[in-house]
């Protein structure tokens, strides 16, 4: 009964247009940022910091920036892990290149370089599409971790070729390095998340979102219509690998601390958050939260029942996982190719209207 | 009635028509070995509706694309609005003031009625891409403006009611609405329309033209259209060419192609005895 849009009257265009049209999901909207910024930082633990929400978040930043190309733009890309390590050494480099400069400037300039690299790998986009626009992308992917891999410079000529990240303040409080405490990463990871999540809903319902949506519809007709496929596809490579910049600098400073570039960027990365975005929602970014935060939750999930509650080996859970998330893949580009933000919207036409059917 | 003066004349129902919008001068298309379009010219004046008519594979089609810039001629000419057009990429002669409609819809299927609309005028909104991220200054007054546009021509096609619903929902003869509404909102100096009224009924073909001929007198568009019921081309437009197998074999009022006995040689057919 509370979700009720009669008597909801819009009178004017810009209440028409604003992103929740409906009251009930304004209010919905408000709490959840209430509960994320006012509560969870005074009773977050460790575990729940590290095993679910930073994570959660982290891969949402990287999810909504693959939805912009793969989901607005219709550019499927496999080199997303690429370009996280694009952001992540940029990070490093610059921490350890300027200590006193701040580090949250650090991670959004770090989203910028990432922002040219992937504005240069999308050149290819201009010529092939679909399956041969995936294989140059992949291209990319292996060659990022190659040259981070192979040159020294990258990271700092340090031994076991990791990079870790020096510890670094802001306003007094470790928000890099080991003494960081739980709530100071989440809240770092929440504020950019709220930030990259406002910026992409802006840029999807303006014109330039226009301009994106109807390459991916038809892209003869588009330029038939004035868009330049150049400007568009570019600003749409740029633009989702800004955002997916930051997730790789965040997923290395805040998150990890430390990594090897083969492991933590490797395809397996790309892989992953393409499911995220494939069974969150194409072309939503309330699908890249909802597919970020089922990728995340379901290994947590299934361990909890697998080896805690039924007490089977560690392994075979491990490799149950990766049967089921192949599953839901085929289940979800079968049955509903617009993901679980489809499943969502169909729940809320249906509530709209209950009890009666129509 | 004298239509070669270079300044204007006046139709039959007493509208004026003005000076020369677009003007073709010797097109030639080739594909290959085989000629799509042989050394065509033909003018379209401002504020008239001008069909371009012939029999399949004539060359209509492709004429219109040469106009919309998706093919470039070998040989000819392309005058618009008083300049000679260079080799230019087809978005570049959209924002010069072309739009169109396709004859198998070309509409963006992933997107709303009011987005696809709203697509027609992206090159009318300026607002930089940092405006548009943080949704400020010109971003949010520009959305609105050019809402506000939209949907007037929204309300002059009567398609209020589907505003909102994605347009792979929608039946064939409203998303031929939809996309004559996307090329208007662009506010073209030429409206090129292929096949409007393909695969509709009587009913629909009545509307589409009321609509054609409503948007011709209300927002003075210049109108360029490819149709094959020769009733509704006659009724219609104020000036016909005639095409068949790539060549021009007629031009000018309704009256006079219908009495040009090429163009009846080329519809019915002619016996050789």
């Amino acid at each position: 009964m509370l979700y009720r849009e009669s008597g909801d009257f819009k009178t004017s265009y810009k209440a028409d247009n604003q992103t929740f049209p409906i009251a009930f999901d304004r209010y919905r909207y408000w709490v959840v940022l209430a509960v994320a910024y006012l509560v969870i930082p005074f009773v977050i633990t460790d575990y729940w910091a590290n095993a679910i929400l930073v994570p959660f978040l982290i891969y949402s930043i990287a999810a909504i920036g693959l939805n912009i190309l793969a989901g607005y733009c219709g550019q499927v890309s496999l080199g997303t892990g690429g370009f996280m390590a694009v952001g992540a050494y940029t990070c490093y480099k610059l921490m350890t290149a300027f200590p006193d400069v701040n580090i949250l400037l650090h991670i959004v300039l770090s989203g910028g370089v990432t922002a040219l690299v992937g504005a240069a790998f999308g050149l290819p986009s201009l010529r092939i599409k679909g399956f041969y626009l995936a294989v140059a992308t992949l291209a990319a992917q292996f060659f990022l971790v190659w040259l981070f891999n192979k040159v020294p410079w990258f990271f700092n000529y340090s031994a076991s070729g990791q990079i870790s990240a020096p510890e670094r303040e802001f306003l007094g409080i470790a928000v890099t390095g080991p003494n960081t405490s739980a709530w100071a990463s989440y809240l770092v990871c929440l504020v950019f998340v709220t930030i990259c999540a406002i910026i992409a809903r802006n840029l999807t319902r303006g014109s330039l979102g226009r301009q994106w949506m109807s390459i991916r519809d038809m892209d003869i007709a588009a330029e038939i219509i004035g868009v330049n496929p150049l400007r568009a596809k570019l600003s749409a490579f740029a633009i989702s690998s800004f955002f997916i910049g930051i997730s790789g600098a965040l997923f290395f400073a805040v998150y990890l601390g430390a990594i090897e570039v083969g492991e933590a960027f490797g395809i397996n990365k790309s892989l992953l958050v393409l499911f995220m975005v494939i069974i969150g929602g194409l072309g939503s970014i309330f699908g890249s939260f909802a597919g970020a935060a089922f990728l995340v939750c379901l290994p947590v999930i299934l361990k909890l029942i697998g080896v805690d509650l039924l007490g089977w080996p560690t392994d075979l859970v491990a490799h149950l996982q990766l049967v089921l998330i192949g599953f839901l893949i085929m289940f979800f580009l079968i049955k509903e190719p617009h993901g679980l933000a489809q499943l969502w919207n169909v729940i809320k036409e249906k509530l709209r209207l209950w009890p009666f059917p129509h | 009635m004298n239509i070669q003066a270079t300044e204007g004349y006046v139709t039959e129902d007493g509208r004026k028509i003005g000076g020369t919008v677009l003007d073709l001068k010797n097109i030639t298309l080739r594909f290959g070995g085989l000629t799509a379009i042989n050394d065509i010219s033909f003018d379209i004046r401002k504020g008239e509706i001008r069909a371009i008519i012939g029999p399949n594979g004539a060359g209509k089609s492709s004429m219109l694309n040469v106009i919309s810039g998706f093919y470039k001629p070998q040989e000819g000419e392309v005058w618009f609005n008083g300049k000679k057009r260079s080799a230019v990429k087809p978005y570049e002669v959209a924002r010069q003031g072309v739009a169109r409609t396709f004859q198998n819809i070309a509409l963006f299927e992933g997107m709303s009625v009011l987005d696809n609309v709203m697509t027609g005028r992206l090159n009318l909104m300026k607002a930089s891409m940092w405006q548009q991220a943080l949704w400020i200054g010109k971003a949010e007054k520009e959305e609105i403006e050019n809402r506000q546009k939209v949907e007037h021509i929204i309300d002059f096609l009567e398609i209020q009611a589907i505003r909102k619903t994605p347009v792979g929902r929608l039946p064939y003869g409203l998303k031929k609405r939809v996309e004559l509404a996307r090329a208007l909102a662009a506010e073209p100096d030429l409206l090129l329309l292929d096949e409007p009224m393909a695969g509709m009924n009587v009913e629909e073909k009545e509307d589409m033209s009321r609509f054609i001929l409503d948007v011709n007198d209300e927002f003075g568009t210049t109108i360029a259209l490819i149709e094959h019921d020769m009733g509704v081309v006659m009724d219609l437009s104020d000036r016909v060419v005639v095409m068949d197998y790539g060549r021009k074999i007629g031009d000018g009022v309704p009256d006079e192609v219908r009495n040009n006995p090429e163009v009846i040689d080329a519809y019915l057919g002619v016996s050789h005895d």
